[in-house]
């Protein structure tokens, strides 16, 4: 209608088109075989069973066996000069080892980093779909997203998918106006901000190693040792974690990748201290 | 001869007793075997399979190779489950076709491993039981290897074996291409010819380890000429 388009009234439907990016998704129990899935994101579910205990249960039958890549520790912490971001980059898929040497941290943009931790195709996907709302908020708003507000987006999207299997443990670091920001997002949906948060099934050891070396009043130095050592420990350990340590600085213009060191190499120059 | 412990958890002796009626439901998975290997170089990148393709003991043939030409710079290897390989690389095809129509350019392979990460996911609550790996050249003619899990996750890679053999082909990569655990040895760049004949090696020895691979070794080797083929005879046992 002539006055409805005048007025600049957005209908309901669109705001919530592009509140809710995962709202625009279907589910479905096959690919639409004319677009392919191409003009909306389906999902295809398995008709009549739960699509969380689906694929355990097909891994009994007759030689089939799928195991999805998994595995990790990750950390973030914050401090005097901004937010050190330090993951390790083991993939593994049940016994055997996929990869040495995935990348865990997604860089959104100079000012933005996600870290992933869980089923590796899940933080991929929704990270990568991350960056193209914080894209979009850029190109729409006129101002880069702030750090609260990404990992909302995020938080919402796995809401929008619990209960269905999803395993994600990711923590969005940045630098806005409010300073420098850290959240730490699952796939439950639960979102808490912190100063210090380490994820994956190596996190235990990573935090016992954090705790016990973290001052607020660390030098730089300081803190890219202590990032170091708490994921060198963890791998060390965890039979889940290893390869390198991959190890990013969040700063007041930017992040810098500080450095990307063997695991074995930390522990044989750490092996001083150890016993 | 069968080993005892070949089926059931690994590692655990089989109980043999009666455990009660049990439901067989159906599967909409099989497992057909197969390994797929990817190499890149510094201006080439070969994707080689094996063509048996089994179920449990029996050999439905031997001649279904596992690579599939996507362009004239990309091919993609897929091994697991053959419907859904069949039905992966039909929709992969028809997703290309698309991309020409409305962006009147051949998709590159980076693009295409990206589109194939989103092409898995979509069915992430029901996966495509298939591991792939891409092997192609970049937009700058180096050789490129993109290796997936089932269910999208994905990355670039030098060397990456997938498929039923993979556990014992990708150590053995990892020492000749990798040259990781040597000491002391130079870090040459593999030459085509080398790495030919590498690939050539490894399966052969893969097959007589592994009871899904043998029969024959298709070898696709990818330049800024073209892609050429080589078949190879392994063990037909």
């Amino acid at each position: 209608m002539a006055l409805f388009q005048v007025s600049g009234f957005t209908s309901y439907l669109e705001l919530r088109g592009q509140i809710l990016p995962a709202g625009q998704t279907q589910l479905v129990d096959r690919t639409n075989h004319y677009n392919f899935g191409t003009k909306t994101q389906e999902f295809a579910v398995p008709l009549g069973v739960d699509p969380s205990g689906f694929l355990k249960s097909c891994n009994r039958d007759g030689g089939v066996c799928i195991d999805l890549n998994h595995g990790t520790t990750t950390l973030a912490f914050k401090f005097k000069y901004g937010v050190i971001v330090a993951v390790d980059s083991r993939a593994s898929a049940g016994r055997y080892l996929a990869s040495n040497d995935v990348n865990k941290v997604i860089e959104i943009n100079p000012y933005l980093l996600g870290t992933m931790s869980g089923s590796a195709a899940d933080c991929q996907y929704w990270e990568r779909l991350l960056a193209k709302e914080c894209r979009l908020y850029r190109l729409r708003n006129n101002q880069r997203i702030s750090v609260a507000a990404a990992s909302k987006l995020l938080c919402n999207m796995m809401l929008g998918y619990r209960g269905m299997g999803l395993s994600m443990g990711s923590m969005i670091c940045g630098w806005d106006k409010e300073g420098p920001g850290l959240y730490y997002v699952d796939d439950e949906g639960k979102r808490l901000s912190g100063r210090m948060f380490s994820t994956g099934c190596g996190s235990s050891y990573a935090y016992g190693v954090v705790d016990s070396g973290y001052r607020d009043d660390m030098t730089v130095e300081e803190a890219y040792e202590l990032g170091r050592r708490g994921i060198a420990h963890a791998t060390h350990r965890d039979a889940y974690s290893g390869g390198v340590v991959n190890m990013y600085h969040m700063q007041e213009d930017g992040w810098i990748k500080v450095c990307k060191e063997d695991v074995s190499e930390l522990i044989h120059r750490y092996r001083k201290g150890m016993f | 001869m069968i080993s005892s412990q070949t089926f059931g958890d690994p590692g655990k002796m089989r109980d043999y007793h009666y455990t009660g009626p049990v439901e067989h439901r159906f599967s909409p998975y099989a497992f057909n075997g197969g390994t797929v290997l990817a190499v890149a170089g510094e201006d080439f990148a070969i994707v080689a399979s094996d063509t048996r393709l089994s179920e449990g003991y029996s050999i439905h043939s031997r001649d279904s190779p596992k690579c599939y030409k996507l362009t004239d710079t990309t091919v993609i290897g897929c091994s697991g489950f053959h419907g859904d390989c069949l039905t992966l690389t039909k929709i992969i095809d028809a997703r290309l076709k698309m991309y020409k129509h409305s962006n009147n350019k051949t998709m590159t392979s980076n693009a295409i491993a990206a589109m194939l990460s989103t092409i898995l996911y979509g069915r992430g609550f029901f996966p495509y039981y298939v591991y792939n790996i891409i092997g192609g050249l970049d937009e700058h003619g180096k050789g490129a290897v993109y290796s997936f899990d089932p269910v999208g996750s994905y990355q670039r890679d030098t060397y990456k074996a997938g498929g039923s053999a993979s556990a014992v082909l990708q150590p053995l990569l990892d020492n000749q291409i990798g040259f990781k655990n040597m000491e002391g040895v130079q870090h040459v760049p593999l030459t085509q010819d080398k790495a030919v004949q590498l690939v050539k090696d490894v399966f052969i020895s893969a097959a007589e380890r592994d009871v899904y691979i043998g029969d024959a070794l298709r070898v696709c080797i990818i330049t800024k000429e073209g892609i050429s083929e080589q078949t190879v005879p392994l063990r037909k046992d």
